[in-house]
């Protein structure tokens, strides 16, 4: 698939977004929109994957591990587009009885989903679970977490990053969201979280940096990464990415992370995201 | 009164690694984790016949547990092993979402449970596990009575497909469950037959209500006794036969009161019919340093707190 062809679908994957969460005045739509072009190419391009026939244990596939389950929105339209399910159940996203939770969840059989997340940290733990399965079963496919770069703020993810060094979980890529942002305001005022790559080095993890809005930047660094597992080292991406990325008025602030457009404000945003592959 | 045999006297937390060695050897799929209780938790044995399949922690309780679940996602069978505080409280947030809402087919089990700790003191004598486990939907709680029960139940519950929590513990205490025993979850064991009073127990406190009952017989009091092993699911039928038959009952547990075995029977009896009902329990405080059998005695969940229950729960019968 070309670069220009996954550009069509994240704006159409940023349309759902916010309509998404504009139809039910709730959801966190600014890490979904920072995300969107990761998620297109993750789906659509990088993962070993079966959207028509899903199965939980994923054997002989790559597995993805969303930790920071409040952007459900990103992962509900690609796992729609990409064929887990239908692309009209985004519109039940958060209503009574639907199989897209706020927070993503197995609980109600939504394929693509494995793992229940929204509390924050527990995200690479699991994926490091799931990394060691596919040792034991000689399954060569990859893991994948992504995680907020607020949510290192948890004390978990450093257990898990102690964990995976120490036990040469090499058959993981984690992604940190770096956007720089979260729910009380900038990263860095609320606790700081001094280097990124200093830490993450120091917990012997490999460490790439990658444009998270840049396809063609995305596609190189996930290759490398790729190519520097079986190495004996986990993998961390710190991708940068801004938060509400394609809707001018939700960039450079923290205020959307949590909050809903209003009819207007999603008339506005609709503006600025062409319909590519028709809404649902 | 019916004759218990006494077949020997080792801790529960030894069944536990007893059993997971049998797990270990028949499922190749089971895998075991610790958070650096390897030799208190009795996991040495499997660590030591089955390496590649042993996973060390370390300190880290959060990071075993989400590691557990991750690693049902292939279809292994994790068993993860540290003290009954850490399995429950100290991960309550990790179990909720990653183990019981996921529901995956993680196996929590926990030693050092209850007073009989010991000299460690409260820090370390969780005494709501019980209630934290039993209120997880999807989660199956499990206390058995004895080593040879713990070792069964052990066994059992790597054949039960879904979260369970396991609790044991590690005063040596009187093995009267037979060896061979067709243990299953969710059936309750009725030790004794009696007419005058149920008492219902688990855990420790089953050998302490069989005292009581010994005691009471000679007193002319006929005691039936249930080891309610499974308090969830709850083996309803088993309580209501009994205590519709014997008019009034006592629960024994070593947990506080609020959430415990206690609590579970009542709601089964006030949903059906009403019957007068004693609790032995830790009543809303936290325990302290001191020897098991002190410490049992100072926190009235002992034998004689359990003949006072029931004289205290005939007199309302009547």
């Amino acid at each position: 698939m070309e670069v220009s062809e996954l550009e069509k679908i994240a704006c159409q994957v940023r349309r759902d977004i916010v309509r998404m969460v504009a139809n039910v005045s709730s959801g966190h739509p600014g890490g979904s929109l920072g995300c969107a072009d990761f998620f297109t190419a993750l789906y659509f391009k990088i993962l070993k994957h079966n959207p028509e026939n899903f199965d939980v244990n994923g054997v002989g596939e790559d597995v993805f591990y969303l930790s920071n389950g409040h952007i459900s929105p990103v992962w509900y339209s690609v796992l729609a587009r990409s064929g887990y399910f239908p692309v009209s159940e985004l519109a039940t996203f958060r209503k009574l009885s639907s199989r897209l939770q706020g927070h993503p969840s197995p609980a109600k059989h939504l394929p693509g989903i494995r793992m229940a997340s929204g509390s924050l940290g527990q995200g690479m733990s699991c994926a490091i679970g799931t990394a060691i399965t596919k040792k034991l079963l000689k399954d060569d496919s990859m893991v994948y977490s992504l995680h907020g770069d607020g949510e290192l703020q948890e004390g978990q993810i450093w257990e898990a990053a102690m964990y995976a060094a120490a036990n040469k979980i090499d058959n993981l890529i984690s992604v940190i969201d770096a956007n720089g942002r979260q729910i009380d305001g900038d990263v860095e005022k609320v606790l700081d979280l001094g280097s990124l790559d200093a830490k993450w080095r120091a917990f012997g993890w490999e460490v790439l940096s990658m444009d998270g809005h840049s396809f063609e930047n995305i596609l190189k660094v996930m290759a490398e990464a790729k190519s520097m597992t079986g190495n004996g080292k986990p993998i961390m991406i710190i991708m940068n990415t801004e938060m509400g990325q394609g809707v001018d008025y939700m960039m450079g602030t923290h205020k959307w992370h949590g909050s809903a457009p209003n009819p207007q404000q999603l008339e506005d945003a609709l503006n600025q995201l062409t319909q590519t592959l028709g809404d649902y | 009164m019916k004759e218990f045999e006494i077949f020997g006297k080792k801790d529960t937390r030894s069944g536990f690694g007893e059993g997971l060695v049998e797990v270990g050897k028949t499922n190749p799929d089971a895998l075991a984790l610790c958070a650096d209780l390897t030799g208190s938790l009795k996991m040495d044995a499997f660590e030591k016949e089955f390496p590649e399949r042993f996973f060390q922690v370390g300190i880290a309780e959060a990071n075993m547990i989400c590691i557990a679940a991750g690693m049902t996602v292939g279809g292994k069978i994790p068993f993860t092993g540290t003290f009954a505080n850490f399995s429950t409280g100290r991960v309550y947030d990790q179990i909720r979402q990653s183990v019981a809402y996921s529901n995956k087919n993680v196996k929590i089990c926990a030693s050092h449970a209850g007073l009989t700790l010991g000299e460690d003191g409260a820090t370390h004598q969780i005494l709501e596990d019980i209630g934290l486990m039993k209120m997880l939907p999807n989660m199956t709680v499990i206390v058995p009575a004895d080593f040879n029960q713990t070792k069964q139940a052990t066994i059992a519950i790597a054949k039960h497909v879904g979260p369970v929590y396991l609790r044991f513990g590690r005063p040596v205490v009187p093995i009267f469950t037979p060896e061979d025993a067709n243990f299953q979850i969710g059936k309750a064991d009725v030790l004794t037959e009696g007419s005058d009073v149920t008492i219902i127990a688990c855990g420790h406190l089953v050998w302490k209500s069989i005292e009581a009952a010994q005691e009471l017989h000679k007193k002319g009091i006929s005691v039936e006794i249930i080891n309610m092993h499974t308090i969830k699911p709850l083996d309803e039928a088993a309580i209501l036969k009994s205590v519709g038959k014997t008019k009034c009952v006592v629960t024994a547990e070593e947990h506080m009161i609020n959430g415990g075995l206690g609590d579970s029977v009542a709601q089964v009896l006030v949903r059906n019919t009403p019957y007068p009902q004693e609790y032995v329990g830790v009543n809303d405080t936290f325990g302290e340093s001191g020897t098991p059998d002190e410490l049992l005695t100072k926190y009235n969940i002992d034998t004689q707190d359990i003949i006072k229950a029931v004289n205290k729960v005939l007199s309302r019968k009547k």
